[in-house]
């Protein structure tokens, strides 16, 4: 059973092509990452997916139908990337308000318990703090007892403490046989959720595979040290200058200090940390470009 | 079509958590009121009957036009309007929704042009007169939300502001709101009738007066109601939240 589709879709933006014929579907059961940097396509393609946009070329079909058709948005759930909450309104008055449109929504208190939000039901959002904000937003999502769920990087500024909590009610949601697609930049979330994930680049899918293939593709290390010369050493994807740094983007990290420490380099400040999929993509995608300067 | 009134709920709950909203439209009508008819009009009964049954009629237009106007095209900004977008409604409930809210509140802001009316100036009406006018203030507020909300879905909120001033003050004038019924220029008898402000304005004399309706005015009220209705829906469906290129 299908539940969600883009055939051959492309969305234009006056000159901008913002997706150029992208193929995905998403069957009953499934838990989907969508993975890519920014301004990647990845909100764009959800928006088409939720009724939001429509396509510039190619067909989009949810839960059956077009979801640009209310009907077909019964069994649907969503969490956008921006959490514009209306400011005036309560906590608990929002979950009514979006509950109302659903024949058997869940029980007010049994959702605001789940996402860690009991203590602010009478809060007016516009003085909820930016995580408890972002949790009633993905919240929102599960009130109608939905399908399928579309959240677009639901948890972009959040704490570990409430990133995990809302890690559980995903997985919970999808243990109960509910389907999950979620957009993400961050390569452990959608390792710690997904079975698959789908890597979206300038518009187009560069690959749809098992979570286990796509970490081979983006498990690039970066090291990072203070040396004057550095020898050609083996199993560097990249290079780059900034700041009196250099920094060698590297699928095995190990191997190349230990090559730089055989090669009696003199070097000094030494950093290994993981590449942001952002990095990664844009390394293994745009070949000989450098990868840009950390923020 | 409990859906309409839960839309209808919220847009007042967010009026009325910020009261200065609710404040601004009540004053409005209320001193044209003062300024205007009162030292104009307020001696002579049919005078001031007519000239406030026009100051409701501007003041309805005026609030309907602005408050879906510009709040639907400001709401269009806000990431919320968007999500509330993917709820499984279409426009029926949310147009239903806020013509109700602003009804209500379009109510609330004519309270105080009936109470200066009645104690500032010799306007009189009979308590029928009176709910026929009640009455009347809802029939004629749909042409006006109508052009609120579909300025409101096709236009950014910044040339909302601008559209609904520059359609605001030819219809007011065009349709003779800042007339009697005998002392219009003969241009303005010409076109008016024409215009959706004169077949509201002739409703609410018809309500409080003897006055007789124009046909006219009453087919083309319908037939703005009808095109107005259709760019509404037109605006709404072609909306996709904030444009950029």
């Amino acid at each position: 059973m299908i539940l969600a589709r883009a055939d051959q879709v492309s969305r234009r933006y006056g000159e901008v092509l913002a997706l150029d014929r992208v193929d995905l579907t998403v069957r009953a059961g499934e838990l989907v990452g969508l993975l890519g940097p920014n301004g990647a396509g990845k909100s764009t393609l959800l928006n088409l997916l939720v009724g939001l946009r429509r396509p510039t070329a190619g067909r989009v079909e949810l839960l059956g139908g077009d979801p640009r058709d209310p009907t077909s948005r019964r069994q649907l759930g969503v969490t956008p990337q921006e959490t514009g909450l209306p400011g005036t309104l309560r906590v608990g008055e929002v979950v009514d308000f979006v509950a109302a449109h659903f024949p058997d929504p869940v029980p007010r208190d049994e959702l605001l318990d789940q996402f860690g939000l009991t203590d602010q039901v009478r809060r007016q959002t516009g003085g909820l703090s930016g995580g408890q904000r972002r949790r009633l937003a993905v919240a929102l999502a599960f009130v109608g007892r939905p399908r399928l769920v579309v959240l677009d990087e639901p948890t972009t500024g959040l704490d570990v403490e409430a990133r995990h909590t809302l890690w559980e009610a995903v997985r919970s949601f999808h243990a109960d046989g509910g389907t999950v697609l979620l957009s993400s930049h961050y390569l452990e979330e959608v390792e710690a959720l997904a079975q698959r994930v789908v890597v979206i680049g300038h518009g187009r899918v560069l690959a749809d595979d098992s979570v286990t293939a796509i970490r081979g593709i983006v498990g690039v290390r970066r090291v990072s040290l203070v040396a004057d010369d550095l020898p050609p050493l083996p199993g560097v994807v990249a290079t780059e200058h900034a700041e009196g740094r250099t920094h060698l983007l590297t699928t095995d990290a190990d191997q190349l200090v230990r090559d730089l420490v055989t090669a009696g380099v003199t070097f000094r400040d030494l950093e290994v940390r993981p590449t942001s999929l952002e990095e990664a993509f844009l390394t293994l995608t745009a070949g000989d470009r450098p990868a840009p300067t950390p923020a | 079509m409990p859906l309409a009134l839960v839309h209808a709920r919220y847009q007042l709950l967010e009026i009325v958590r910020i009261p200065v909203a609710i404040f601004g439209s009540a004053f409005f009508p209320a001193a044209t009121m003062l300024f205007f008819v009162v030292p104009s009009a307020g001696d002579d009964p049919t005078a001031a009957t007519y000239a406030t049954a026009a100051m409701v009629t501007f003041a309805v237009m005026s609030a309907n036009i602005f408050q879906y106007g510009i709040g639907v095209a400001e709401d269009r900004d806000q990431p919320w309007s968007s999500y509330s977008r993917t709820l499984p409604a279409g426009p029926g409930p949310r147009f239903a929704g806020r013509i109700l809210a602003g009804l209500a509140i379009t109510y609330f802001s004519m309270l105080p042009v009936v109470v200066i009316a009645a104690v500032a100036t010799a306007a009189r009406v009979t308590p029928a007169q009176f709910l026929l006018a009640a009455g009347g203030v809802a029939v004629i507020s749909v042409p006006f939300t109508l052009l609120g909300l579909a300025i409101g879905y096709s236009l950014p909120s910044k040339a909302a502001i601008v559209v609904a001033q520059l359609i605001f003050f030819p219809l007011a004038f065009g349709g003779g709101l800042l007339f009697g019924p005998d002392n219009a220029p003969g241009f303005v008898d010409a076109i008016a009738p024409y215009l959706p402000t004169r077949g509201a304005l002739e409703l609410m004399w018809a309500a409080v007066t003897d006055w007789r309706l124009n046909p006219l005015s009453m087919i083309m009220l319908g037939v703005w109601i009808v095109v107005l209705a259709a760019v509404a829906g037109w605006a709404y469906r072609r909306d996709e939240g904030r444009r950029f290129t």
